[in-house]
């Protein structure tokens, strides 16, 4: 794609993949309703804790096969820490896949694809801060990648500046992903170890919150994985963020009113300027509240800049 | 089996090698590695100086430019790889794809070791960079249990090393920004966690404060010993249990399992702590030297000695070690 013309095609939404413990029945009746929302691109499958089987990858194939039906290019995202052989095992079987092409969360799944010369895109886990990493990843298969969560719009242009033609998306939308851990920490505060979890984590369709001691709600524990109490909202950036050839936008699943943030995106993608209702509208899908520094390159908390001019 | 020892600043470095270290690990004053403090790291002459004394002692220096740089910061690392290149370290310890490719193609005889915070935590993404850059050694992100890094020992072909001793990173190293998420800075973009620019200690009806650019991380009572906030030692809340919520403030050790480790077939041993000072270095290292060669010389009898755990858990965080992820119900 040439930079010079990327402003005036249309953004992509992409439907990253649902990074909480949800139900087989939620999980179906989800991606039933996908189907008939104006995203482009859905990820499908387990990123974040292999014990959770609610859906098998035969499960996750058949809506990947529904999905394509009705018009969506689908990817199967690979799991993001990988311990256990098992675990390898289910990652080789998925890389070995020609039907749908892979989103690589680890090293492990772009070392198998690249062998094949089978080419593949990469979630925010993979570390890609610099035009030389990403020119490497590309001559080994690479077609689109996810800027890293903490870097913004400068470091985005650079990298852009040096390595044009790949495509790139952003993670828009979602409670932030930020770190990863051996332990569970959602059987932790269940006095549980992780072999011991009882799948404690499906009490929480949008993980639970953690507080400072002066209860400030400030992460989220979802299983191994730590997330944002606040929900990065990069919307406001909509029109920058296409000045800048980004081809795509992530919206991270939630719970709740799903389907309200696709449509915000959706008419904000198509529209010049984001409408101020459509706007409005997203700070109240958050639950918590919204932030959005990584993108102004601060602290990941800080929120948009009219709340932060209030404060 | 070998030791490898941090060195912060050139007497930490002396007393490593005295003490039985087989390689120092350092770093540039600047932001190229993973413990970029103020008044710490090796400017181009201390690092000459290093290496000879090092190497007159028969060790080996390894230079650690193992952060990620952004596409500005760039030259930095590509002069931290021709700078240690050309003083004639042993090797290098690198995450970064771009600068390991860089290093690999420009100083293809220069030894590269993959980070922890390269995130290998299995062997096909070790393979990814054997395959690709040759590197010659794997340091594990300290997430797996013995039988996992066992696994991996078995299944890749180059040696493997583990962490022994020192600050616990309980999160997978590369891929944890919760320092970032409060203050812009990161291991990976910064080479730290939680700045110090960031923090304040404030005393408040006798108790102590302690937050990271505005957020409460901490409070301590009179009597209660106060560690550095990173975020994953702090206390917060979770429904109506208040506690540490991701870990207690508390040191890796692995005296208890060193045979094990040996068994693995683990080709060696870090001990963390580059921010730490000489006396310490020079007490960890000979302990876990004498440790690690009463392991090797009789594996089936090793029995730590009293006087190490004793030794160790002094210089601990919260004067208390565990095993981390090695022992798999800490998980």
């Amino acid at each position: 794609m040439n930079t010079k013309t990327t402003h005036k095609t249309k953004l992509s939404l992409a439907l990253g993949p649902v990074l909480y413990y949800w139900p087989r029945e939620t999980l179906l009746d989800f991606y039933r309703q996908v189907r008939h929302w104006p995203v482009d691109i859905v990820y499908l499958g387990e990123v974040v804790c292999a014990k959770r089987r609610s859906l098998g990858y035969d499960d996750w194939l058949s809506i990947a096969h529904s999905l394509k039906k009705s018009g969506k290019k689908v990817y199967i995202s690979t799991l993001t820490l990988l311990e256990a052989g098992s675990e390898l095992g289910l990652l080789r079987r998925i890389c070995k896949n020609r039907e749908f092409l892979i989103e690589a969360n680890d090293l492990a799944a772009v070392y198998r694809l690249s062998r094949e010369k089978v080419s593949f895109v990469t979630g925010p886990a993979i570390n890609i801060y610099n035009a030389h990493t990403l020119k490497k990843l590309v001559s080994l298969g690479l077609q689109r990648w996810v800027l890293p969560l903490e870097l913004g719009a400068t470091e985005l242009a650079s990298i852009r500046d040096a390595v044009p033609t790949v495509a790139t998306e952003i993670f828009a939308w979602g409670r932030l992903p930020l770190a990863w851990s051996a332990r569970c920490y959602t059987a932790r505060a269940e006095n549980r170890s992780k072999d011991e979890c009882k799948m404690a984590c499906d009490a929480d369709p949008d993980g639970r919150l953690m507080y400072t001691l002066d209860d400030v709600p400030f992460l989220v524990l979802n299983g191994i994985q730590i997330q944002s109490a606040l929900t990065q909202n990069l919307a406001p950036h909509v029109a920058d963020i296409r000045r800048y050839g980004v081809d795509v936008l992530r919206l991270s699943p939630q719970s709740r009113d799903m389907d309200a943030v696709v449509a915000c995106f959706d008419r904000i993608r198509c529209s010049r300027v984001p409408n101020t209702d459509d706007l409005a509208t997203l700070e109240t899908l958050a639950s918590i509240g919204t932030c959005e520094g990584y993108w102004r390159g601060k602290a990941g908390f800080v929120p948009p800049a009219v709340v932060e001019a209030r404060l | 089996m070998e030791l490898l020892c941090p060195a912060g600043n050139l007497p930490s470095l002396k007393a490593a090698v005295d003490h039985g270290a087989n390689a120092v690990y350092v770093g540039f004053k600047d932001a190229t590695n993973a413990r970029h403090f103020a008044g710490l790291n090796f400017t181009i002459d201390e690092l000459r100086r290093g290496i000879e004394y090092t190497h007159d002692a028969g060790s080996k220096v390894l230079v650690a430019i193992n952060t990620y740089p952004v596409e500005s910061g760039w030259s930095d690392w590509q002069c931290a790889v021709d700078t240690a290149a050309e003083l004639g370290v042993d090797s290098l310890i690198v995450a970064d794809i771009g600068v390991m490719d860089y290093a690999c193609s420009c100083w293809p005889r220069l030894p590269l070791h993959l980070s922890v915070q390269g995130s290998a935590t299995n062997e096909d993404a070790i393979m990814f960079f054997h395959d690709h850059f040759n590197i010659q050694r794997a340091v594990l992100p300290r997430v797996l249990s013995v039988r996992q890094v066992a696994n991996i020992v078995r299944n890749v072909d180059i040696p493997i090393e583990v962490f022994g001793f020192g600050s616990l990173c309980i999160m997978v190293e590369g891929r944890c920004q919760l320092s970032s998420y409060l203050t812009g800075c990161s291991p990976n973009t910064y080479g730290a966690c939680s700045p110090a620019a960031h923090v304040r200690w404030e005393d408040r009806d006798d108790r102590l404060e302690v937050r990271v650019n505005g957020m409460l991380i901490d409070r301590f009572e009179p009597d209660e010993p106060a560690g550095y906030p990173t975020i994953c030692k702090g206390r917060f809340r979770v429904a109506k249990q208040t506690y540490y919520a991701l870990e207690e403030p508390t040191s890796l050790s692995v005296l208890n399992i060193l045979p094990e480790l040996y068994r693995a077939g683990v080709a060696a041993i870090k001990v963390e702590g580059r921010q730490r000072s000489a006396t310490y270095v020079a007490q960890v290292t000979a302990i876990m030297r004498a440790a690690i060669d009463a392991c090797v010389a009789d594996p089936e009898q090793y029995q730590p000695q009293q006087e190490w755990q004793a030794g160790l858990a002094r210089l601990s965080e919260g004067s208390q070690t565990t095993l981390g992820a090695y022992h798999r119900p800490w998980s």
